[in-house]
């Protein structure tokens, strides 16, 4: 009997798996983009498109807002408040420049007469990067949570199920830009 | 230490459900308890009763359409009265005809047969099933069942556009969809669909991963996975199928959206339309079919594994013995789920797929016949030799698996590369996936309601009614699909309007009469089974016995009517599987009951 309830207590939060059963389909929405991506690419009148180097800046950005969150979730679990604070707002505010910067290169590149109209490739791009812009965004939503929950005075937060269930969805779609980077820059 | 530490838990459980339980009590107002309600088994009344009224909607508009296939002549005064200008003169508009049969396919597959069948029955039985006192997250759940609400809102107004809803097929193939000037219903009727198809995917989502996370969760104690009913096993590969599936779907009509509003041309290429060229270059409309039957067809499983599941529970219960083959069964729905996603190509043998990628297909097709038949034949040695009792629930349980094996046999002439270019887009089509998918699991649905009606409202359902609504279900459906597997092997083909340019379709006017006199016969039974549903919800026989059908599994361990929270006490603790019936001269066994000393092994 002891055994069957410390198998229990030793089971994921619920708002963990839920996560990570998200993951999955999110995966899933940019398995079946790439797939059409590569279908399209080895059809006839394929022209492919060549990335400005500012993503491989926005690469960079999201690799270290991976560090800073990291360093975050360490900190609240040593209850280094003050620490902690920092490192959560260093990683929305590096969230925000990642966005920022796709945008900028997706307008640099429109500049080059990428368009909707005018390449399928780069249409491509455009909305695969949009759609992974989104959920950063919807991550820095998230950290902004966090953010406000960490400095707020009236209530204090123990468990660190929310900072753990954040820093992997942030994690993801760190993990998930390296990819789709990568894949841009292979099937080209 | 550990059981120390265990013990601040569950101690801690057990507080914040009577505190729950306590708090609901005195705060539960009329907008909390009915309508933005968190429990489970009140969200499953909500998709039940929105599904039930999506299908008397898609199942009149199969009866408007079916009176133009079966009396293309005739003029039905009436019909203008009700649809106006799509009915000019008393005769359904070709307009109409397509977008009525658009509608038809959409909304029995998506809102009544994935929301209203996985939505109602994952969310009243995973919880009261494997022992949990609500889903993972209830809000989440809650938001699930009203992004469903605002899809059915967007999908219903579509219907009341001037230019009328979308009218493609339910497939919603590009160009049709992607252009403006294709037809009418491609104008703001597609867009209406295309806003309410990604909301309803939002809601299967959020569902699913509710739905996961339960089973593998919130299980009680000693519930272990073999021991679960199999309509948990079924709901969890449902729920993991629509979670994989549905993205894929999604980004599908991410890119149909770019294509219809932003000039992109992912599936549009060298274009004539009205005579003028269009500028789009370099897209394929195959990648449209491509993302969409890679949802599409394991969607036919998440219509059809709930059936699969809730039969095999309502078998065993009613046949008083122990299901056949528990490993087999939860191995075959585990192989029907790997194989759903490697079979989409077999909807599109005719798009000039390679043949010998198309080979590879027929195989893996065909390969499902392996799980079904091992299904079939685990259905049939459970009702052998048993005490069978011929409940509503039971009878509606026999006809799915006769419907299941008449239409899974015509699945495999169809799963064949070669036969398919004869058969493809013919009536022999759609009596196929009608029978095995879509009947099939209405009659799974009808099962469950039956069966687990008294656990939803403390009543009975009038079992005359339910005796006649069978008998007249069960005919009716073979009299209306049988006789189209001929028409099919004519070469009829699908989604016409009018045959009476073909010389050799004449002789089929009088059996597409026959069908159309029983299809409306069937609807009208359909709205006698929906009287009994809400009539017995207030005036039904009321249920005084905790476990009226001697069934083991645990949503009968609860009280008659259960509140939010479901068990009064504790959790009960889980000690044997679900089917421990005629066990050691007993009829039945609870799962709650401990395992004695001088038990025999099951």
């Amino acid at each position: 009997m002891a055994q069957v309830m410390s198998e229990r207590n030793q089971k994921m939060h619920p708002h963990k798996f839920l996560l990570w059963v998200a993951i999955g389909s999110i995966t899933m929405m940019f398995a079946g983009f790439t797939s059409a991506y590569i279908v399209k690419s080895n059809q006839a009148g394929w022209v492919p498109v060549q990335l400005p180097k500012i993503f491989y800046l926005s690469t960079v950005l999201i690799l270290l807002s991976s560090g800073t969150i990291y360093l975050a979730q360490r900190m609240f679990k040593q209850r280094e408040m003050a620490k902690y604070r920092l490192l959560i707002t260093t990683t929305a505010l590096i969230g925000i420049a990642f966005v920022v910067t796709q945008l900028l290169g997706f307008s640099e590149l429109w500049a080059q007469n990428i368009t909707f109209k005018e390449s399928v490739a780069g249409s491509f791009f455009y909305v695969i990067a949009g759609v992974h812009g989104l959920h950063v965004a919807g991550g820095v939503v998230a950290l902004f949570v966090m953010f406000f929950r960490a400095f707020s005075t009236s209530t204090r937060y123990y468990s660190s199920t929310p900072v753990d269930v954040v820093s992997i969805y942030w994690h993801f779609v760190d993990i998930l830009w390296i990819y789709l980077f990568v894949f841009f820059l292979l099937v080209a | 230490m550990s059981i120390e530490t265990t013990h601040v838990h569950q101690s801690g459980v057990s507080h914040e459900a009577h505190h729950e339980v306590h708090h609901g009590h005195h705060h539960e107002t009329f907008l909390t308890k009915y309508v933005f309600s968190q429990d489970h088994k009140t969200i499953a009344k909500q998709f039940l009763i929105t599904g039930m009224f999506w299908a008397l909607v898609g199942g009149f508009f199969s009866v408007i359409f079916r009176l133009q296939l079966g009396f293309p002549d005739a003029k039905f005064p009436w019909l203008e009265d009700l649809l106006g200008e799509w009915a000019r003169g008393g005769q359904l508009q070709a307009e109409a005809y397509y977008a009525l049969v658009t509608m038809h396919g959409t909304v029995l597959v998506f809102f009544v047969l994935t929301a209203g069948l996985s939505g109602t029955f994952s969310n009243f039985l995973i919880p009261l099933q494997v022992g949990a006192r609500d889903m993972a997250s209830p809000f989440m759940n809650m938001l699930s069942y009203w992004f469903f609400f605002v899809a059915s809102i967007v999908m219903l107004s579509s219907l009341f556009v001037q230019t009328g809803p979308f009218s493609g097929g339910w497939t919603a193939y590009p160009p049709l969809s992607a252009l403006g000037q294709a037809s009418p219903g491609s104008k703001v009727g597609m867009d209406l669909w295309l806003v309410s198809m990604a909301l309803f995917v939002v809601s299967s989502l959020l569902g699913g991963l509710n739905y996961i996370a339960t089973v593998l969760n919130l299980r009680t104690k000693g519930m272990s996975m073999t021991r679960l009913p199999l309509t948990i096993w079924a709901f969890f590969f449902t729920a993991v199928l629509g979670v994989l599936s549905f993205p894929v779907l999604f980004s599908g009509f991410i890119l149909l959206i770019f294509d219809r509003h932003f000039g992109t041309s992912f599936y549009l290429s060298d274009i004539y339309i009205n005579g003028q060229a269009l500028p789009n270059e370099g897209g394929s409309a195959i990648l449209y079919q491509h993302l969409f039957w890679f949802l599409g067809h394991p969607e036919v499983y998440i219509i059809l594994l709930p059936a699969m599941g809730m039969v095999s529970e309502i078998l065993s219960v009613n046949s008083r013995k122990p299901i056949f083959g528990y490993m087999a069964m939860v191995g075959s729905l585990f192989a029907i789920a790997i194989l759903a996603f490697l079979v989409w190509a077999h909807h599109m043998f005719v798009t000039g797929l390679n043949p010998f990628l198309g080979a590879f297909f027929v195989l893996l097709t065909l390969l499902i016949a392996v799980p079904s038949a091992i299904k079939v034949f685990n259905w049939l040695t459970t009702i052998w030799k048993g005490n069978l009792r011929f409940t509503p629930a039971m009878l509606f349980a026999l006809g799915f698996v006769s419907l299941f094996i008449s239409g899974g046999l015509t699945g495999i002439f169809l799963g064949n590369s070669s036969l398919d270019i004869h058969l493809h887009d013919t009536y022999f089509v759609i009596a196929h996936f009608h029978i095995v998918m879509g009947v099939a699991s209405m009659f799974g649905m009808f099962a469950g309601i039956y069966h687990w009606f008294p656990k939803m409202y403390g009543r009975y359902l009038n079992n005359t009614l339910g005796y006649i609504h069978f008998w007249a279900t069960m005919i009716g459906a073979y009299l209306i699909f049988w006789p189209m597997h001929y028409e099919g092997l004519a070469g009829m083909p699908r989604r016409y309007y009018k045959y009476d340019i073909w010389e050799s379709f004449k002789q089929f006017g009088t059996l597409n009469q026959f069908i159309s006199v029983v299809a409306v016969i069937v609807f009208l039974v359909q709205i006698l089974f929906l009287l009994n549903f809400f009539y017995s919800i207030w005036k039904g026989r009321k249920v005084t016995t905790l476990n009226p059908w001697s069934a083991n599994t645990l949503e009968w361990t609860t009280p008659i009517n259960p509140g939010h929270g479901n068990w009064e006490g504790e959790i009960p603790e889980v000690h044997r599987w679900a089917y421990d019936y005629g066990k050691d001269g007993k009829e039945f066994i609870p799962q709650t009951t401990p395992v004695s000393a001088d038990e025999s092994k099951h």
